[in-house]
Protein backbone atom coordinates (compact mmCIF):
# COMPACT_ATOMS: atom_id res chain seq x y z
CA UNK A 1 0.00 0.00 0.00
CA UNK A 2 3.03 2.78 0.84
CA UNK A 3 4.11 2.13 -2.73
CA UNK A 4 1.14 3.15 -4.20
CA UNK A 5 0.75 5.83 -1.69
CA UNK A 6 4.42 7.34 -2.20
CA UNK A 7 3.99 6.74 -6.03
CA UNK A 8 1.39 9.03 -6.18
CA UNK A 9 2.20 11.56 -3.63
CA UNK A 10 5.32 11.93 -5.99
CA UNK A 11 2.71 12.80 -8.76
CA UNK A 12 1.04 14.97 -7.08
CA UNK A 13 4.09 16.81 -6.30
CA UNK A 14 5.99 16.50 -9.61
CA UNK A 15 2.46 17.41 -12.02
CA UNK A 16 2.03 20.68 -9.66
CA UNK A 17 -1.41 19.40 -9.27
CA UNK A 18 -0.95 19.06 -5.45
CA UNK A 19 0.38 23.20 -5.23
CA UNK A 20 -2.59 23.81 -7.47
CA UNK A 21 -4.87 22.60 -5.77
CA UNK A 22 -3.98 23.59 -2.40
CA UNK A 23 -3.18 27.21 -3.61
CA UNK A 24 -6.68 27.18 -5.59
CA UNK A 25 -8.59 25.87 -2.02
CA UNK A 26 -6.66 28.62 0.15
CA UNK A 27 -7.00 31.24 -2.21
CA UNK A 28 -10.70 30.81 -2.18
CA UNK A 29 -11.26 30.19 1.12
CA UNK A 30 -9.01 32.40 2.27
CA UNK A 31 -10.66 35.52 -0.01
CA UNK A 32 -14.39 34.32 0.95
CA UNK A 33 -13.02 34.56 4.70
CA UNK A 34 -11.29 37.56 5.18
CA UNK A 35 -12.14 40.05 1.57
CA UNK A 36 -15.01 39.15 0.30
CA UNK A 37 -17.49 41.45 2.38
CA UNK A 38 -20.54 39.51 1.65
CA UNK A 39 -18.98 36.37 3.97
CA UNK A 40 -16.24 38.17 5.41
CA UNK A 41 -15.42 37.51 9.42
CA UNK A 42 -14.21 41.02 9.71
CA UNK A 43 -17.94 42.31 8.23
CA UNK A 44 -19.93 39.56 10.13
CA UNK A 45 -18.59 41.05 13.60
CA UNK A 46 -18.66 37.52 15.35
CA UNK A 47 -15.47 35.53 16.17
CA UNK A 48 -16.86 32.51 14.16
CA UNK A 49 -15.33 30.02 11.59
CA UNK A 50 -19.23 29.68 10.12
CA UNK A 51 -17.53 30.79 6.54
CA UNK A 52 -15.10 28.55 5.89
CA UNK A 53 -16.73 25.25 7.41
CA UNK A 54 -20.37 26.49 5.51
CA UNK A 55 -18.09 27.17 2.28
CA UNK A 56 -15.50 24.74 2.43
CA UNK A 57 -17.33 21.46 1.67
CA UNK A 58 -18.44 23.69 -1.67
CA UNK A 59 -14.71 24.00 -2.61
CA UNK A 60 -14.19 20.64 -1.82
CA UNK A 61 -16.87 19.16 -4.00
CA UNK A 62 -15.16 20.42 -7.24
CA UNK A 63 -11.60 20.33 -6.35
CA UNK A 64 -11.72 16.98 -4.56
CA UNK A 65 -12.96 15.34 -7.88
CA UNK A 66 -10.28 17.02 -9.65
CA UNK A 67 -7.58 15.56 -7.56
CA UNK A 68 -9.20 11.75 -7.65
CA UNK A 69 -10.42 12.00 -11.38
CA UNK A 70 -6.99 10.53 -12.99
CA UNK A 71 -6.51 7.80 -10.47
CA UNK A 72 -7.78 5.09 -12.37
CA UNK A 73 -9.15 6.67 -15.21
CA UNK A 74 -5.75 7.36 -16.20
CA UNK A 75 -3.79 3.98 -15.34
CA UNK A 76 -6.44 2.06 -17.28
CA UNK A 77 -6.25 4.58 -20.41
CA UNK A 78 -2.26 4.21 -20.54
CA UNK A 79 -2.88 0.38 -19.44
CA UNK A 80 -0.31 1.30 -16.56
CA UNK A 81 -3.59 -0.87 -14.65
CA UNK A 82 -2.07 -3.72 -16.08
CA UNK A 83 1.37 -3.19 -15.28
CA UNK A 84 0.13 -2.40 -11.46
CA UNK A 85 -2.45 -5.78 -11.37
CA UNK A 86 0.27 -8.29 -12.53
CA UNK A 87 2.14 -7.04 -9.68
CA UNK A 88 2.41 -8.88 -6.46
CA UNK A 89 -0.09 -6.70 -4.91
CA UNK A 90 -3.76 -6.81 -3.53
CA UNK A 91 -6.57 -5.31 -4.87
CA UNK A 92 -6.84 -3.80 -1.77
CA UNK A 93 -3.27 -2.25 -1.72
CA UNK A 94 -3.84 -0.60 -4.55
CA UNK A 95 -7.16 0.54 -3.89
CA UNK A 96 -6.00 2.45 -0.42
CA UNK A 97 -2.53 3.37 -1.47
CA UNK A 98 -4.34 5.91 -3.95
CA UNK A 99 -7.36 6.86 -1.65
CA UNK A 100 -4.71 7.40 1.09
CA UNK A 101 -3.37 9.95 -1.10
CA UNK A 102 -5.67 11.80 -2.41
CA UNK A 103 -6.63 12.19 1.60
CA UNK A 104 -3.47 13.18 3.11
CA UNK A 105 -3.39 15.88 0.09
CA UNK A 106 -6.46 17.07 1.37
CA UNK A 107 -5.68 17.53 4.64
CA UNK A 108 -2.59 19.41 3.52
CA UNK A 109 -4.94 21.97 2.19
CA UNK A 110 -6.62 22.14 5.42
CA UNK A 111 -3.55 22.41 7.57
CA UNK A 112 -2.69 25.91 6.71
CA UNK A 113 -6.45 27.31 7.55
CA UNK A 114 -5.42 26.64 11.54
CA UNK A 115 -4.25 29.83 11.32
CA UNK A 116 -7.19 31.33 10.78
CA UNK A 117 -8.16 29.94 14.04
CA UNK A 118 -5.25 31.49 16.19
CA UNK A 119 -6.32 35.24 14.09
CA UNK A 120 -9.51 34.62 15.38
CA UNK A 121 -8.88 33.64 18.42
CA UNK A 122 -6.45 36.83 18.78
CA UNK A 123 -9.35 39.12 17.27
CA UNK A 124 -11.99 37.73 19.49
CA UNK A 125 -13.36 40.20 22.47
CA UNK A 126 -12.18 39.65 24.83
CA UNK A 127 -9.30 37.65 23.36
CA UNK A 128 -9.96 33.88 23.01
CA UNK A 129 -13.39 34.21 22.86
CA UNK A 130 -13.89 31.79 20.19
CA UNK A 131 -16.37 28.18 20.31
CA UNK A 132 -13.15 26.11 20.38
CA UNK A 133 -15.35 22.81 20.84
CA UNK A 134 -17.22 23.61 17.94
CA UNK A 135 -13.94 24.84 15.83
CA UNK A 136 -12.39 20.91 16.40
CA UNK A 137 -15.91 19.31 15.72
CA UNK A 138 -16.11 21.12 12.76
CA UNK A 139 -12.24 20.15 11.75
CA UNK A 140 -12.93 16.71 12.55
CA UNK A 141 -16.34 17.20 10.20
CA UNK A 142 -14.81 18.42 7.51
CA UNK A 143 -11.64 16.40 7.21
CA UNK A 144 -14.29 13.29 7.43
CA UNK A 145 -16.08 14.87 4.64
CA UNK A 146 -12.91 15.20 2.93
CA UNK A 147 -12.59 11.49 3.36
CA UNK A 148 -16.01 11.21 1.95
CA UNK A 149 -15.64 12.93 -1.14
CA UNK A 150 -12.46 11.64 -1.87
CA UNK A 151 -14.01 7.86 -1.61
CA UNK A 152 -16.69 9.09 -3.93
CA UNK A 153 -13.50 10.60 -6.32
CA UNK A 154 -11.85 7.03 -6.43
CA UNK A 155 -14.86 4.99 -6.96
CA UNK A 156 -15.85 7.58 -9.83
CA UNK A 157 -12.26 7.17 -11.40
CA UNK A 158 -12.65 3.87 -11.91
CA UNK A 159 -16.05 3.19 -13.74
CA UNK A 160 -14.48 4.93 -16.59
CA UNK A 161 -11.63 5.73 -18.99
CA UNK A 162 -12.77 9.47 -19.69
CA UNK A 163 -11.24 11.58 -16.41
CA UNK A 164 -13.92 14.41 -17.60
CA UNK A 165 -16.76 11.98 -17.00
CA UNK A 166 -15.14 10.59 -14.20
CA UNK A 167 -14.61 14.23 -12.54
CA UNK A 168 -18.69 14.86 -13.64
CA UNK A 169 -19.91 11.64 -12.07
CA UNK A 170 -17.73 12.80 -8.61
CA UNK A 171 -19.07 16.13 -8.06
CA UNK A 172 -22.77 14.78 -8.99
CA UNK A 173 -22.71 12.04 -6.28
CA UNK A 174 -20.73 14.46 -3.77
CA UNK A 175 -23.36 16.77 -4.31
CA UNK A 176 -26.18 13.87 -3.97
CA UNK A 177 -24.34 12.98 -0.68
CA UNK A 178 -23.69 16.21 0.93
CA UNK A 179 -27.27 18.41 0.09
CA UNK A 180 -29.38 16.15 -2.31
CA UNK A 181 -30.73 13.95 0.52
CA UNK A 182 -32.08 16.58 2.83
CA UNK A 183 -33.34 18.66 0.15
CA UNK A 184 -34.84 15.59 -1.59
CA UNK A 185 -36.20 15.00 2.66
CA UNK A 186 -37.60 18.63 2.30
CA UNK A 187 -39.88 17.69 -0.55
CA UNK A 188 -43.66 17.02 1.81
CA UNK A 189 -44.33 13.57 0.32
CA UNK A 190 -42.11 11.09 2.36
CA UNK A 191 -44.52 11.43 5.71
CA UNK A 192 -42.11 9.52 8.79
CA UNK A 193 -39.64 8.31 6.31
CA UNK A 194 -38.08 11.76 5.68
CA UNK A 195 -36.06 12.16 8.77
CA UNK A 196 -34.41 8.62 7.68
CA UNK A 197 -33.60 10.29 4.34
CA UNK A 198 -32.19 12.95 5.73
CA UNK A 199 -29.90 11.26 7.82
CA UNK A 200 -28.62 9.28 4.78
CA UNK A 201 -27.39 12.78 3.57
CA UNK A 202 -24.12 14.11 4.78
CA UNK A 203 -25.32 17.60 5.64
CA UNK A 204 -27.75 16.13 8.73
CA UNK A 205 -24.13 14.29 10.57
CA UNK A 206 -21.66 17.01 9.35
CA UNK A 207 -24.11 20.08 11.11
CA UNK A 208 -24.60 18.13 14.59
CA UNK A 209 -20.42 17.52 14.56
CA UNK A 210 -20.10 21.65 13.89
CA UNK A 211 -21.98 21.86 17.13
CA UNK A 212 -18.64 20.45 18.74
CA UNK A 213 -20.53 17.35 19.80
CA UNK A 214 -18.61 14.07 18.66
CA UNK A 215 -21.35 11.80 18.68
CA UNK A 216 -20.11 8.38 17.46
CA UNK A 217 -23.15 7.88 15.32
CA UNK A 218 -21.82 10.70 13.50
CA UNK A 219 -18.68 9.04 13.10
CA UNK A 220 -19.71 5.71 12.31
CA UNK A 221 -21.93 7.38 9.69
CA UNK A 222 -18.80 8.76 7.85
CA UNK A 223 -16.82 6.03 8.37
CA UNK A 224 -19.81 3.37 6.68
CA UNK A 225 -20.35 5.88 3.77
CA UNK A 226 -16.39 5.81 3.01
CA UNK A 227 -16.24 1.98 3.60
CA UNK A 228 -19.07 1.34 1.41
CA UNK A 229 -17.76 3.66 -1.51
CA UNK A 230 -14.50 2.01 -1.77
CA UNK A 231 -16.40 -1.67 -1.06
CA UNK A 232 -17.57 -0.73 -4.13
CA UNK A 233 -14.33 0.36 -5.54
CA UNK A 234 -12.96 -3.29 -4.78
CA UNK A 235 -16.05 -5.02 -6.40
CA UNK A 236 -15.68 -3.12 -9.58
CA UNK A 237 -11.82 -3.51 -9.73
CA UNK A 238 -12.28 -7.38 -9.06
CA UNK A 239 -14.93 -7.56 -11.72
CA UNK A 240 -12.47 -8.20 -14.14
CA UNK A 241 -12.12 -11.54 -12.66
CA UNK A 242 -15.43 -12.93 -13.84
CA UNK B 1 7.95 -27.83 -15.64
CA UNK B 2 8.25 -23.96 -15.20
CA UNK B 3 4.27 -23.25 -16.70
CA UNK B 4 1.56 -26.04 -17.47
CA UNK B 5 -1.57 -25.25 -19.34
CA UNK B 6 -3.95 -27.46 -19.31
CA UNK B 7 -7.01 -27.09 -21.22
CA UNK B 8 -7.25 -23.62 -21.17
CA UNK B 9 -10.37 -22.06 -22.69
CA UNK B 10 -10.86 -18.43 -22.30
CA UNK B 11 -14.42 -17.46 -23.17
CA UNK B 12 -15.21 -13.13 -23.74
CA UNK B 13 -19.29 -12.85 -24.15
CA UNK B 14 -20.21 -14.71 -26.99
CA UNK B 15 -16.65 -15.22 -28.45
CA UNK B 16 -14.00 -17.67 -27.46
CA UNK B 17 -10.62 -16.45 -27.57
CA UNK B 18 -8.81 -19.56 -26.34
CA UNK B 19 -10.57 -22.78 -26.99
CA UNK B 20 -8.96 -25.76 -24.85
CA UNK B 21 -5.32 -25.50 -25.78
CA UNK B 22 -2.57 -27.36 -23.54
CA UNK B 23 1.12 -26.86 -23.40
CA UNK B 24 4.11 -26.83 -21.56
CA UNK B 25 7.52 -24.90 -20.76
CA UNK B 26 10.62 -26.35 -19.41
CA UNK B 27 12.93 -24.55 -16.98
CA UNK B 28 15.29 -22.35 -18.75
CA UNK B 29 13.37 -22.75 -22.04
CA UNK B 30 12.19 -19.71 -24.66
CA UNK B 31 9.35 -20.69 -26.26
CA UNK B 32 8.04 -18.21 -29.45
CA UNK B 33 4.62 -17.70 -29.13
CA UNK B 34 3.28 -17.30 -32.53
CA UNK B 35 -0.07 -16.32 -34.54
CA UNK B 36 -1.97 -13.63 -36.45
CA UNK B 37 -2.90 -11.13 -34.48
CA UNK B 38 -6.43 -12.05 -32.68
CA UNK B 39 -5.63 -15.72 -32.03
CA UNK B 40 -5.06 -15.64 -28.35
CA UNK B 41 -1.80 -14.98 -28.10
CA UNK B 42 -2.35 -11.74 -25.49
CA UNK B 43 -5.13 -13.38 -23.86
CA UNK B 44 -2.96 -16.70 -22.48
CA UNK B 45 0.00 -14.53 -21.64
CA UNK B 46 -2.80 -12.22 -19.41
CA UNK B 47 -3.90 -15.45 -17.93
CA UNK B 48 -0.69 -16.82 -17.34
CA UNK B 49 0.62 -13.48 -15.50
CA UNK B 50 -2.66 -13.69 -13.49
CA UNK B 51 -4.37 -10.43 -14.81
CA UNK B 52 -7.15 -12.56 -15.88
CA UNK B 53 -8.87 -15.70 -15.17
CA UNK B 54 -9.25 -18.66 -17.13
CA UNK B 55 -12.41 -19.71 -18.15
CA UNK B 56 -12.05 -23.11 -17.68
CA UNK B 57 -8.81 -25.54 -17.20
CA UNK B 58 -5.89 -24.69 -15.90
CA UNK B 59 -2.39 -22.67 -15.79
CA UNK B 60 0.41 -23.51 -13.22
CA UNK B 61 3.41 -21.40 -12.89
CA UNK B 62 5.79 -22.29 -11.43
CA UNK B 63 4.26 -25.15 -10.12
CA UNK B 64 1.07 -23.04 -8.46
CA UNK B 65 -2.57 -22.20 -9.86
CA UNK B 66 -3.12 -19.05 -10.91
CA UNK B 67 -6.34 -19.22 -9.58
CA UNK B 68 -5.13 -19.78 -5.89
CA UNK B 69 -2.02 -18.23 -5.45
CA UNK B 70 -2.12 -15.39 -7.65
CA UNK B 71 0.08 -13.09 -5.35
CA UNK B 72 2.92 -15.76 -5.29
CA UNK B 73 3.00 -16.36 -8.69
CA UNK B 74 3.13 -12.37 -9.48
CA UNK B 75 6.01 -12.18 -7.30
CA UNK B 76 7.75 -14.91 -9.96
CA UNK B 77 6.59 -13.50 -13.12
CA UNK B 78 8.24 -10.75 -14.82
CA UNK B 79 5.89 -9.58 -17.37
CA UNK B 80 6.15 -6.66 -20.36
CA UNK B 81 2.52 -6.35 -21.44
CA UNK B 82 1.24 -5.26 -24.99
CA UNK B 83 2.53 -1.89 -26.11
CA UNK B 84 4.54 -1.43 -23.14
CA UNK B 85 2.60 0.89 -20.62
CA UNK B 86 4.79 3.18 -18.63
CA UNK B 87 4.07 6.07 -16.23
CA UNK B 88 5.47 8.49 -18.74
CA UNK B 89 5.35 11.67 -16.03
CA UNK B 90 8.26 9.21 -13.83
CA UNK B 91 11.65 9.23 -14.28
CA UNK B 92 13.88 6.06 -15.23
CA UNK B 93 15.20 5.28 -12.02
CA UNK B 94 12.22 6.45 -9.69
CA UNK B 95 9.91 4.03 -11.91
CA UNK B 96 12.79 1.37 -11.79
CA UNK B 97 12.76 2.14 -7.94
CA UNK B 98 9.07 1.95 -7.37
CA UNK B 99 8.87 -1.21 -9.30
CA UNK B 100 11.45 -2.72 -7.26
CA UNK B 101 9.74 -1.66 -4.06
CA UNK B 102 6.15 -2.98 -4.97
CA UNK B 103 8.53 -6.22 -5.06
CA UNK B 104 9.55 -5.40 -1.60
CA UNK B 105 13.19 -4.57 -2.46
CA UNK B 106 14.34 -1.69 -0.20
CA UNK B 107 17.47 0.39 0.45
CA UNK B 108 20.98 -0.97 -0.74
CA UNK B 109 19.45 -4.02 -3.01
CA UNK B 110 16.81 -1.96 -4.60
CA UNK B 111 19.34 0.75 -6.00
CA UNK B 112 22.11 -2.31 -6.83
CA UNK B 113 19.49 -4.30 -8.35
CA UNK B 114 18.74 -0.82 -10.15
CA UNK B 115 21.92 0.02 -11.45
CA UNK B 116 22.36 -3.29 -12.82
CA UNK B 117 19.60 -3.60 -14.74
CA UNK B 118 20.11 0.46 -16.31
CA UNK B 119 24.16 -1.52 -16.94
CA UNK B 120 21.98 -5.01 -18.53
CA UNK B 121 19.93 -2.88 -20.72
CA UNK B 122 22.26 -0.55 -21.69
CA UNK B 123 20.01 2.90 -20.24
CA UNK B 124 23.30 4.10 -18.34
CA UNK B 125 23.08 7.32 -20.95
CA UNK B 126 18.82 7.76 -20.40
CA UNK B 127 18.76 6.59 -16.42
CA UNK B 128 18.27 10.55 -15.33
CA UNK B 129 16.06 11.27 -17.87
CA UNK B 130 11.89 11.37 -17.98
CA UNK B 131 10.40 8.37 -19.79
CA UNK B 132 8.25 10.70 -21.98
CA UNK B 133 11.86 11.88 -23.47
CA UNK B 134 12.81 8.80 -24.49
CA UNK B 135 12.30 6.79 -27.81
CA UNK B 136 10.73 3.72 -28.32
CA UNK B 137 13.44 1.67 -28.05
CA UNK B 138 14.73 2.87 -24.97
CA UNK B 139 10.85 2.89 -23.36
CA UNK B 140 10.96 -0.95 -24.53
CA UNK B 141 14.33 -1.16 -22.47
CA UNK B 142 12.62 0.30 -19.45
CA UNK B 143 9.91 -2.28 -20.07
CA UNK B 144 12.01 -4.88 -20.11
CA UNK B 145 14.86 -3.34 -17.35
CA UNK B 146 11.18 -3.33 -15.25
CA UNK B 147 9.95 -6.89 -16.26
CA UNK B 148 13.34 -8.22 -14.30
CA UNK B 149 14.21 -5.91 -11.46
CA UNK B 150 12.91 -8.75 -9.22
CA UNK B 151 15.01 -11.64 -10.73
CA UNK B 152 12.05 -13.77 -11.81
CA UNK B 153 12.14 -17.03 -12.17
CA UNK B 154 9.56 -16.53 -15.19
CA UNK B 155 9.73 -13.58 -18.44
CA UNK B 156 6.57 -12.79 -20.19
CA UNK B 157 7.00 -10.83 -23.43
CA UNK B 158 4.12 -9.71 -25.23
CA UNK B 159 5.42 -8.69 -28.89
CA UNK B 160 8.52 -7.29 -27.20
CA UNK B 161 10.16 -5.86 -30.58
CA UNK B 162 6.54 -3.93 -32.10
CA UNK B 163 6.77 -1.22 -33.30
CA UNK B 164 10.70 -0.50 -33.17
CA UNK B 165 12.79 -0.15 -36.16
CA UNK B 166 14.97 -2.74 -37.67
CA UNK B 167 18.00 -2.13 -35.57
CA UNK B 168 16.53 -1.58 -32.50
CA UNK B 169 14.48 -5.22 -33.31
CA UNK B 170 18.20 -6.65 -33.00
CA UNK B 171 19.34 -4.74 -29.70
CA UNK B 172 16.10 -6.21 -28.21
CA UNK B 173 16.58 -9.28 -29.68
CA UNK B 174 20.09 -9.64 -28.50
CA UNK B 175 19.03 -8.15 -25.00
CA UNK B 176 16.20 -10.99 -24.70
CA UNK B 177 18.99 -13.33 -25.19
CA UNK B 178 21.43 -12.02 -22.97
CA UNK B 179 18.69 -12.27 -19.98
CA UNK B 180 17.37 -15.28 -20.72
CA UNK B 181 19.92 -17.76 -20.10
CA UNK B 182 19.02 -18.80 -16.64
CA UNK B 183 15.39 -18.41 -16.79
CA UNK B 184 11.90 -19.42 -18.59
CA UNK B 185 10.78 -17.16 -21.58
CA UNK B 186 7.73 -16.91 -23.12
CA UNK B 187 7.40 -14.31 -25.79
CA UNK B 188 4.93 -13.67 -28.74
CA UNK B 189 5.40 -12.26 -31.60
CA UNK B 190 3.71 -12.52 -35.59
CA UNK B 191 7.73 -11.89 -36.78
CA UNK B 192 8.66 -14.93 -38.22
CA UNK B 193 12.65 -14.21 -38.31
CA UNK B 194 12.16 -13.29 -34.54
CA UNK B 195 11.16 -16.79 -33.31
CA UNK B 196 14.34 -18.45 -35.69
CA UNK B 197 16.51 -15.64 -33.76
CA UNK B 198 16.11 -16.59 -30.05
CA UNK B 199 13.69 -19.50 -29.24
CA UNK B 200 14.07 -23.20 -28.82
CA UNK B 201 10.78 -24.10 -29.46
CA UNK B 202 7.86 -22.52 -31.30
CA UNK B 203 3.87 -23.03 -30.40
CA UNK B 204 1.74 -21.58 -33.21
CA UNK B 205 -2.06 -20.53 -32.49
CA UNK B 206 -4.79 -19.43 -34.30
CA UNK B 207 -8.15 -18.68 -33.65
CA UNK B 208 -7.57 -19.77 -30.38
CA UNK B 209 -6.14 -23.13 -30.99
CA UNK B 210 -2.91 -24.74 -31.06
CA UNK B 211 -1.87 -25.80 -34.76
CA UNK B 212 1.66 -26.56 -33.91
CA UNK B 213 4.21 -26.84 -31.07
CA UNK B 214 7.17 -28.11 -31.99
CA UNK B 215 10.84 -27.22 -32.17
CA UNK B 216 11.74 -25.31 -35.06
CA UNK B 217 13.37 -27.51 -37.51
CA UNK B 218 11.38 -30.27 -37.43
CA UNK B 219 8.36 -27.91 -37.58
CA UNK B 220 10.12 -26.73 -40.95
CA UNK B 221 10.16 -30.21 -42.00
CA UNK B 222 7.10 -31.51 -41.27
CA UNK B 223 4.89 -28.70 -42.87
CA UNK B 224 6.27 -27.99 -45.59
CA UNK B 225 4.77 -30.30 -48.48
CA UNK B 226 5.79 -28.31 -51.26
CA UNK B 227 9.87 -27.28 -52.90
CA UNK B 228 9.54 -24.40 -54.87
CA UNK B 229 12.64 -24.64 -57.31
CA UNK B 230 14.08 -21.92 -59.52
CA UNK B 231 15.63 -22.69 -63.12
CA UNK B 232 16.59 -20.82 -65.43
CA UNK B 233 17.82 -21.99 -69.51
CA UNK B 234 19.04 -19.87 -71.45
CA UNK B 235 16.62 -21.06 -74.20
CA UNK B 236 12.98 -20.21 -74.01
CA UNK B 237 10.87 -22.64 -73.46
CA UNK B 238 7.26 -23.93 -72.38
CA UNK B 239 6.71 -25.63 -69.46
CA UNK B 240 4.55 -28.33 -70.83
CA UNK B 241 7.82 -30.69 -71.11
CA UNK B 242 8.94 -29.75 -67.34
CA UNK B 243 5.14 -30.95 -66.20
CA UNK B 244 5.74 -33.97 -67.44
CA UNK B 245 8.41 -34.79 -64.70
CA UNK B 246 8.33 -37.00 -62.62
CA UNK B 247 6.73 -34.89 -59.25
CA UNK B 248 6.14 -31.76 -60.53
CA UNK B 249 3.03 -30.49 -59.56
CA UNK B 250 3.19 -26.89 -61.17
CA UNK B 251 5.24 -24.94 -63.06
CA UNK B 252 5.08 -20.99 -64.14
CA UNK B 253 7.43 -18.80 -66.13
CA UNK B 254 8.56 -16.01 -64.30
CA UNK B 255 10.44 -14.10 -66.77
CA UNK B 256 10.77 -15.68 -70.47
CA UNK B 257 13.56 -17.81 -69.48
CA UNK B 258 13.16 -18.37 -65.42
CA UNK B 259 10.91 -20.66 -64.32
CA UNK B 260 9.29 -21.25 -61.23
CA UNK B 261 8.11 -25.14 -60.30
CA UNK B 262 6.46 -26.61 -57.32
CA UNK B 263 7.19 -30.15 -56.48
CA UNK B 264 6.72 -32.61 -53.71
CA UNK B 265 9.02 -33.15 -51.32
CA UNK B 266 8.91 -37.12 -51.18
CA UNK B 267 12.51 -36.89 -53.70
CA UNK B 268 14.52 -34.38 -54.62
CA UNK B 269 13.69 -32.73 -57.92
CA UNK B 270 16.88 -30.83 -58.64
CA UNK B 271 18.52 -33.72 -60.60
CA UNK B 272 15.87 -34.73 -62.46
CA UNK B 273 15.37 -30.95 -63.78
CA UNK B 274 18.67 -31.59 -64.26
CA UNK B 275 18.42 -34.61 -66.43
CA UNK B 276 15.45 -33.01 -68.28
CA UNK B 277 18.04 -30.77 -69.67
CA UNK B 278 20.61 -32.52 -70.79
CA UNK B 279 18.77 -34.73 -72.23
CA UNK B 280 16.54 -31.82 -74.15
CA UNK B 281 19.96 -30.09 -74.70
CA UNK B 282 18.95 -27.51 -72.95
CA UNK B 283 21.26 -24.97 -71.29
CA UNK B 284 20.88 -24.64 -67.48
CA UNK B 285 21.75 -21.30 -66.12
CA UNK B 286 20.17 -21.71 -62.74
CA UNK B 287 18.89 -24.19 -60.45
CA UNK B 288 17.67 -22.91 -56.77
CA UNK B 289 15.43 -24.34 -54.07
CA UNK B 290 14.10 -21.78 -52.32
CA UNK B 291 14.94 -22.13 -47.77
CA UNK B 292 12.03 -22.83 -46.12
CA UNK B 293 11.64 -20.03 -44.10
CA UNK B 294 9.23 -19.66 -40.79
CA UNK B 295 6.80 -17.35 -43.22
CA UNK B 296 5.94 -19.96 -45.35
CA UNK B 297 5.43 -22.71 -42.30
CA UNK B 298 3.63 -20.36 -40.73
CA UNK B 299 1.42 -19.25 -43.63
CA UNK B 300 0.39 -22.86 -44.30
CA UNK B 301 -0.42 -23.85 -40.39
CA UNK B 302 -3.03 -21.03 -40.34
CA UNK B 303 -4.11 -20.58 -43.60
CA UNK B 304 -6.24 -23.58 -44.02
CA UNK B 305 -8.65 -22.25 -41.05
CA UNK B 306 -9.11 -18.86 -43.19
CA UNK B 307 -10.23 -20.25 -45.96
Amino acid sequence: MFEILRKELNGFLNSLIAYIVISVFLTGIGLLMWVFPETSVLEYGYADMETLFALGPYVFMFLIPAITMRMFAEEKKAGTIELLLTKPLTDWQIILGKYFSGFLLVLFALIPTLVYYYTIYQLGNPVGNVDTAGVVGSYIGLALLGGVFTSIGVFSSLITTNQIVSFIIAVFLCFIFYTGFESLASINVWGAASLFLEQLGIVYHYRAMSKGLLDTRNLIYFLSLISVMLMFTKFILGSRRW
Amino acid sequence: MSIQVQQLTKIFGEQKAINNISFEVGKGEILGFLGPNGAGKSTTMKITTCFLPPSSGSVKVCGLDVTEEPLLIKSKVGYLPENNPLYLEMYVREYLAFIGNVHGLKGKTLQSRIDEMIALCGLTREQNKKIEMLSKGYRQRVGLAQALIHDPEVLILDEPTTGLDPNQIVEIRALIKKISKDKTVIFSTHIMQEVQALCDRVVVIDRGEIVANDKIEQLKSKQVEVATVLVEFEENIGVEGLLSIEGVISADHITENKIKIKATTESDIRPKIFAFASKHNFTLLGLQQEEVTMENVFQELTKNKNV
